[in-house]
């Protein structure tokens, strides 16, 4: 079974149709690119997957059980400039969402934190305040938190908006590497259209309603793709 | 000096007072610290105008003071927590709204009951003598129920605050914790304004948490040092205003001040 399937979905946002009449699905082991212009649903789409937005109407169904084991990296927010809060807390706190009514953090979750900490490699960082660390550093944090809340399904929006050419390198290493090692399926939201043909296996051209949804060698040499992509599809060809 | 404390102590009233007041204290500074960053202040501010109302229209109608005003001014909160939720009305504009209707209508209640008296002057800026006996055991339960609710969600608390989507997408309902935090900031705010006053109880909210967020780097550790601060402030207000003779809760906001400044102070110097 499809770890999620889009049926029919419609999603209004601010009395807008943000999104309309949306099918696919997604296997396990996936790695999606969400692409589109400024304001074709792409973030709408992503947000209604996360849980953060209602569907008009149409549906999304989980296989398994993926709903509350989401790890989402959502854009940041004014709060999170000023916000005193170390590393180490705001990993830890991605470990929430397993415990049910249990207050208090375990041994185990720790250990997990430190884990997914290690694996990001800012185990050096652990103890700074996550307001002080540049741009990628605080990515690096908000996905070692989005780890510890999944092992099966991570969304991510717009995850290297802001970071330079090295950093956003660095930062698209890490993903593939998590999808590959850890058979972690990642949707992410981007308009580095060129990162997504290289990375991704597949992608999802959104322009309100969906204009391409497939393989990326598919969206390469689809109407859509050689659209958007301009005379760049070479340059990846050639890889 | 410690003699003067031991008279000090002596007093009945003064006893309940700074058990009552020291107990609030730890409450708003622990709420606070949650308030100021989830850029809630505001609704501290309105809903102490509310208590005001409400306390003053109980007093009117022969009512319990504690009894009517913690639900009104629950309801208060969730009302002014959706409208700031709710981008389409300017939530600042909302909260001015309500709390000067609010004041307005204590007023009038008031003074129609009795005329302007020195009950509206003691709910205004704080009295320590006005507690009651069965209040202070009514303020002194609440507000030992809010810490145990807040020590016991304090992780999820964190998360919320920090995140909301990150935490609605993993799975936590988001309106419930910021209606819990709405519905333990009314009930902290009634309590605490016997003593403090409505003009003046939202400080003991905000103070705390902005001098700790000077000085350290980590939510645990600003949570600590706010309740820390707050305790220790307003036993220092209410200290100073027994031996100056001048208003408890003024004098509390005073020491809040002087923390404030002194931990502004180092913390600019750290920075340089």
């Amino acid at each position: 079974m499809a770890l999620l399937t889009c049926k029919n979905l419609c999603v209004n946002y601010d009395n807008f149709h943000a999104v309309s009449d949306i099918n696919f699905s997604i296997e396990k082991g996936d790695y999606v690119f969400v692409v589109g212009e400024n304001g074709s649903g792409k973030s709408t789409l992503i947000k209604t997957i996360a849980g953060l937005l209602k569907p008009k109407s149409g549906e999304i169904i989980f296989g398994d059980d993926t709903t509350n084991k989401i790890g989402y990296l959502p854009q940041q927010t004014v709060i999170q400039r000023d916000f005193p809060a170390s590393v180490y807390e705001v990993v830890l706190s991605g470990c929430l969402n397993s415990k049910g009514i249990i207050p208090f953090y375990t041994k185990k979750d720790k250990k997990r934190a430190d884990e997914n900490i290690a694996k990001l490699g800012i185990k050096h960082l652990k103890h700074k305040c996550y307001r002080e660390l540049s741009g990628g550093q605080q990515q690096r944090v908000l996905l070692a938190r989005a780890l510890c809340a999944t092992k099966d399904l991570l969304i991510l929006d717009e995850p290297v908006a802001g970071l330079d050419p090295i950093v956003t390198a660095e930062m698209y290493k890490i993903i593939k590497k998590l999808n590959e090692e850890n058979n972690i399926t990642i949707i992410m939201v981007s308009h580095d259209i060129d990162s997504a043909v290289n990375n991704a296996n597949k992608v999802l051209h959104m322009d309100n309603s969906l204009l391409f949804f497939g393989t990326s060698d598919e969206y390469k040499e689809s109407e859509v793709g050689k659209k958007f992509l301009g005379g760049k599809h070479n340059v990846c060809d050639d890889k | 000096m410690f003699a003067m404390i031991n008279d000090f102590l002596s007093y009945d009233f003064l006893q309940k007072a700074l058990l009552v007041g020291g107990l609030v204290s730890l409450c708003a500074a622990l709420l606070g610290v949650s308030l100021v960053l989830k850029r809630y202040s505001m609704i501290g501010d309105g809903l102490s105008h509310v208590g005001f109302g409400a306390l003053s229209v109980a007093m009117a109608l022969n009512l319990a003071p504690l009894q009517v005003s913690v639900p009104v001014v629950v309801v208060a909160a969730f009302l002014l927590l959706k409208i700031s939720e709710n981008g389409k009305i300017k939530g600042d504009a909302a909260i001015a709204l309500i709390s000067s209707s609010s004041i307005a209508i204590g007023v009038i209640a008031t003074s129609l009951k009795n005329g302007m008296n020195m009950d509206v002057m003691s709910y205004m800026f704080g009295s320590a003598l006005a507690i009651t006996d069965k209040d202070a055991i009514i303020s002194i339960i609440l507000s030992i129920a809010v810490l145990i609710v807040f020590i016991l969600f304090y992780n999820r608390l964190f998360a919320v605050t920090f995140d909301e989507n990150f935490s609605k997408a993993s799975g936590t309902n988001v309106k419930a914790f910021n209606m819990m935090i709405a519905f333990l900031t009314a009930i902290t705010i009634v309590i605490g304004m016997r003593i403090m006053g409505t003009m003046l109880i939202s400080s003991l909210i905000i103070f705390p948490a902005l001098s700790s967020m000077r000085i350290f780097k980590n939510f645990r550790s600003v949570i600590i040092s706010s309740a820390i601060i707050s305790v220790l402030c307003f036993f220092v207000g209410i200290l100073a205003s027994f031996v100056y003779e001048v208003p408890a809760g003024a004098s509390v906001v005073v020491a809040n001040l002087v923390v404030f400044l002194i931990f502004s102070m180092i913390g600019f110097i750290r920075k340089k």
